[in-house]
């Protein structure tokens, strides 16, 4: 009888080895991909320093302005994938452009390959379409790039992409200090906030009783606005509305509560995104759907 | 009293996505999202090829043959009538699969063809438009990818325990994905081919 159940499970442990197995094997088939750390990435070492903190001060001012996040990729061989595989996986791990707007832009260059891409991101489309993009690979930086001068070719194709995204409307990018994804941030913190108010006001009332419940859970909602966006104003509001909506809630008497007063006490989130312009720099989340152009050289 | 309501509604919210159902849902709606998406770059082929034929048949206009294949490889495919439920449909599936999968046998021979007019390749209007093809070329091999995941992933929350159990009651089968021998002969690029007999090679294997 116990037989009868080991077999089965000794198979599915036999299987899903094997499945790991080839796996790894698989993942060991396609090149790693680089960590986009910055704005430039080098691996190869086609760029002086002092070039390569050019065209980085050159994208982050663009990013600053516009928002959109363009970024500059130089590997040695992108094989066995074709580069337009490549250039999407790096693309979407490294998820540029900020989400919802997907204006990413990933140039990818394979010097052993002799081969670049320009992969854009569903948002920029638009202003760079495959045939603007195509014409940057083959008209702006082919030639330089024929020539061996790399540094020339990468930033003539950086400007002509910046040149396009300039000419773009886009969303404007957060104020610096602001974080990230304020309206996001503000949203989640808003759900969250009316859920932990109703989950403790309605324990704390279920204990104390109803007056000293609200108190209670208007004391923790208040503090906890308070320290999560240091503004004390906030978090006597919060801590007030948390109050009225405790005591009101359930009460059954015809109060018929939409949860209006409580988007006021979930403003404490307001504040409360990324730490924005920190030292690090990381993609929004954009998406990708294969657009751009390849070439060769 | 309310709060009783709300727990009862917490719980059979718990209970519903314990079942998988919810789970089924989603993915269900993921697979049609991808399969609209694979639509949408078809379509865009589709609709750049009057333009292509036209600067074609401007330089080369005696390969009467290849360019009236391409024209009736793209009404075929114009003339189907594609609706998202195709999906639950293999035979309307492997039906769609065939005429598209023309086209791009057409198109690949187009293009070998026009590699012989080096006035025609100098062309800028020519040079966009094989930029553009080539760029929804890759378009359409992304948006199969995604679609072939999606549709994974459905059968995979389909044919699980418990969640099996919930497809059984509510009939959601596992749906078809891209066939693999049609796979080879749609998703090869209509690349530039020097040594191309006219032919296309028959079901080359996949190289993605």
């Amino acid at each position: 009888m116990l037989r009868a159940f080991l077999l089965p499970l000794r198979l599915f442990f036999a299987v899903s080895l094997l499945a790991l197995l080839m796996g790894g094997a698989q993942a060991q088939d396609v090149q790693p991909l680089p960590p986009l750390a910055a704005h430039v990435t080098d691996t190869v070492g086609l760029l002086s320093v002092d070039r390569r903190e050019a065209i980085e001060a050159r994208l982050v001012a663009l990013e600053r302005e516009k928002g959109a996040q363009v970024a500059v990729l130089l590997v040695a061989t992108t094989r066995p994938e074709a580069i337009e595989e490549y250039a999407l996986r790096v693309a979407e791990a490294g998820r540029l452009g900020r989400k919802g707007v997907d204006d990413g832009v990933l140039f990818v260059v394979a010097r052993d390959d002799r081969r670049m891409r320009i992969e854009v991101g569903r948002g920029l489309e638009g202003a760079i379409p495959d045939a603007i993009a195509k014409r940057i690979i083959a008209d702006v930086v082919t030639p330089y790039f024929k020539a061996g001068d790399f540094p020339r070719g990468v930033e003539a194709g950086v400007d002509a992409i910046a040149a396009r995204v300039s000419g773009e409307p886009l969303p404007a990018p957060p104020v610096p200090g602001q974080g990230g994804d304020g309206a996001m941030g503000l949203e989640e913190l808003l759900v969250v906030g009316m859920i932990v108010t109703i989950v403790i006001g309605g324990i704390l009332r279920a204990i104390f009783g109803r007056l000293l419940g609200a108190t209670l859970a208007s004391g923790l909602v208040g503090f906890g606005a308070w320290t999560l966006t240091g503004a004390l104003a906030i978090g006597v509001v919060g801590g007030l509305l948390a109050f009225v909506f405790v005591l009101v809630m359930g009460s059954g008497g015809g109060t018929r509560h939409t949860g209006g007063p409580w988007s006021g006490g979930g403003m404490g989130g307001g504040g409360f995104g990324r730490g924005g312009g920190g030292g690090g720099w990381s993609g929004g989340g954009g998406g990708f759907g294969g657009g751009g152009a390849s070439g060769g050289w | 009293m309310r709060i009783r309501l709300f727990l009862s509604l917490l719980l059979s919210v718990l209970l519903l996505s314990g079942c998988g159902y919810n789970q089924i849902q989603i993915n269900d709606e993921q697979v049609n999202a991808s399969w609209s998406e694979v639509l949408n770059q078809y379509k865009r082929r589709a609709d750049l090829i009057p333009n292509l034929v036209q600067v074609v048949q401007g330089y080369a206009a005696h390969e009467k043959e290849v360019l009236t294949r391409v024209t009736e490889a793209r009404a075929n495919v114009a003339g189907m009538k594609v609706t998202p439920e195709l999906v639950n449909d293999p035979e309307a599936m492997a039906r769609f699969q065939k005429a598209q999968g023309e086209l791009s046998g057409a198109l690949s021979r187009l293009l070998v063809v026009t590699e012989n007019y080096p006035n025609l390749k100098a062309d800028a209007n020519f040079r966009d438009l094989q930029a553009q093809l080539e760029g929804t070329e890759n378009r359409i091999t992304v948006a199969r990818n995604r679609y072939i995941k999606a549709v994974q992933d459905y059968n995979v929350s389909v044919r699980t325990f418990p969640n099996n159990l919930t497809a059984m009651v509510i009939g959601a089968r596992t749906k078809a994905n891209f066939a693999v021998d049609n796979e080879a002969a749609i998703s090869e690029p209509p690349k530039v081919d020097f040594g191309a007999a006219p032919a296309p090679a028959p079901a080359k294997p996949a190289a993605q």
